[in-house]
């Protein structure tokens, strides 16, 4: 595999409806990067992780995971090397034990039961709910929901992680330990979310997309920094770097 | 709470029984659907007015409800919703058999009210059995007992996938009917006037959820093929609970067990 791991080279996009969701887009992540993906709704953040495992095939352009091409025939090799969770855990936890839905992908790909139960335990453990195995997932809360979801993808141990929205809903004590979770993984990480101080916490790198087309791509702390470029995105200044409303004080004054 | 978020909850109750670690619950897979299935080809195969043949089947649920450690109420709401279909069926029954079988206390006993209680109670003992084996087993091993009885991949996973469509169908409905009745407080039940277009949201919206669940399971290299859980070899419990209950049934089919007890009691026997 090459050093350059993910490629999406001239990909564009469009809705069955004729809405055009990415056009043109051209993006290559190294490996072990942390790359945030950002845009107002519908910019197409959610349709490009959907690319990239495959849920959508583009209608222009490739994309290459490593020396590898996403097309249907190559989709078993490609979801094995990238874990990705819905915007909704729900719609990942299909099972009737948090147990079964981990052990799910790694079941599916043929292994033994017991490098399945190592697995699991091991998925279980690095997201800390390892206590919550035989429960039921709708019994869990948001933040263990969340947890569970990343726990399914990491079972199948891949050197991807692809999130959208992985902050979405969670109360603050749930975000950060997800936060401190996701600083501990060394996968390569595409996160697209509308959470900027997340990805200026989590991501050496932004990308800014608007309309489907890229307006920023570079490190962090400088597309943060930038309320023009931001505003002009449909988004504002991470919270972090705004002022107080009350004082005015900012809890960040450079990143 | 709405009444179908209530439903919702309880949808899930049988699943969490079958996590229990009771001597029911430990009985082979295998073992267990095997003895259900008896159970309910015995059931069926009484006549339609043999309801004193019926009656020491009974012991059969209750065994399994008191060792297995199961509350009676999950049962009784899946009889609830088994009952009006067999009601249905056989609450003409009555009118249209009126042939005398006989007399007690001055009131004629017609077949066709025998045929009708005898209905009911092969519902009671069908429907209680099944959802007994739910309790005790889990969908998830008793799809892995399927299989290891040969039963197609095809069939398992649609079993599956249609236990799973329920409780999203379940869900998106409970979702719906809370958010109408939180903006209509003094409606009584929904209106008819949306029933139509809120079945068509709750269609599309669980359909949605279908195709979003299946794309989960495909990333996960889901391939139509059916991975389940491992299942353990029978050991001699297993075996000793497979031939009492078959013993029982025989006993039960062959000898009518509630004429002897009534002919031992009554003194008929000695």
């Amino acid at each position: 595999m090459s050093h350059h791991i993910i490629d999406f080279i001239n990909i564009s996009y469009s809705y069955p409806d004729g809405n055009k969701a990415l056009e043109n887009l051209n993006v290559r992540i190294h490996h072990g990067e942390s790359v945030a993906i950002v845009g107002a709704n519908g910019a197409g953040k959610s349709t490009m992780l959907k690319l990239l495992v495959g849920i959508f095939m583009p209608e222009e352009g490739e994309i290459r995971l490593g020396d590898m091409p996403v097309t249907k025939k190559t989709l078993n090799m490609i979801r094995q090397q990238i874990g990705f969770t819905f915007q909704d855990p729900e719609d990942q936890l299909f099972n009737t034990s948090v147990y079964n839905d981990v052990a799910f992908g790694p079941r599916n790909y043929g292994l033994d039961e017991p490098e399945v139960e190592k697995r699991v335990v091991r998925a279980l453990q690095t997201v800390g709910i390892e206590h919550l195995m035989h429960r039921a997932p709708y019994k869990l809360s948001g933040g263990e929901k969340r947890a569970a979801s990343i726990a399914t993808v990491l079972s199948m141990e891949p050197s991807v992680l692809a999130m959208d929205e992985p902050t979405a809903a969670l109360d603050p004590s749930s975000r950060r330990r997800l936060i401190k979770l996701l600083q501990g993984f060394l996968h390569t990480k595409l996160i697209a979310t509308h959470d900027l101080d997340m990805a200026l916490e989590l991501c050496s790198r932004t990308i800014v997309l608007k309309n489907g087309r890229i307006e920023y791509d570079g490190p962090s702390a400088d597309g943060m920094t930038n309320s023009k470029l931001l505003e002009q995105c449909g988004l504002e200044l991470p919270l972090r770097l705004q002022g107080c409303p009350i004082c005015g004080h900012k809890q960040v004054n450079k990143v | 709470m709405g009444n179908m978020t209530l439903v919702y909850y309880k949808m899930f109750i049988l699943d969490e029984l079958a996590e229990k670690k009771t001597a029911i619950h430990r009985i082979n897979p295998v073992i267990k659907l095997a003895v259900t299935l008896a159970y309910l080809l015995l059931v069926v195969s009484y006549g339609k007015y043999d309801i004193s043949g019926l009656i020491p089947l009974f012991l059969y649920p209750v065994i399994i409800l008191t060792v297995g450690d199961i509350s009676l109420g999950p049962l009784l709401v899946g009889l609830a919703i088994a009952a009006p279909l067999v009601i249905g069926v056989g609450v003409f029954n009555p009118f249209l058999d009126r042939t005398i079988v006989f007399t007690v206390q001055g009131m004629d006993i017609t077949a066709g009210m025998l045929s009708f209680i005898s209905l009911l109670i092969k519902c009671v003992l069908t429907v209680t059995a099944a959802l007994l084996l739910l309790a005790t087993t889990g969908m998830n091993r008793i799809a892995a007992a399927l299989r290891r009885l040969h039963v197609p991949q095809i069939f398992i996973m649609q079993l599956l996938l249609t236990y799973r469509y329920i409780s999203v169908l379940m869900g998106e409905a409970s979702r719906m009917y809370n958010a109408y009745t939180l903006r209509a407080p003094n409606q009584k039940g929904i209106s008819r006037n949306v029933w139509g277009s809120l079945i068509g949201l709750l269609l599309l919206r669980t359909y949605d959820r279908a195709i979003r669940l299946y794309q989960a399971m495909k990333l996960r290299g889901f391939g139509n093929q059916y991975y389940g859980v491992s299942i353990d070899k029978l050991n001699k419990i297993d075996i000793i609970y497979l031939f009492a209950w078959t013993a029982f049934f025989l006993t039960a089919k062959f000898i009518n067990i509630s004429t002897l007890l009534g002919l031992l009691v009554t003194g008929v026997i000695k």
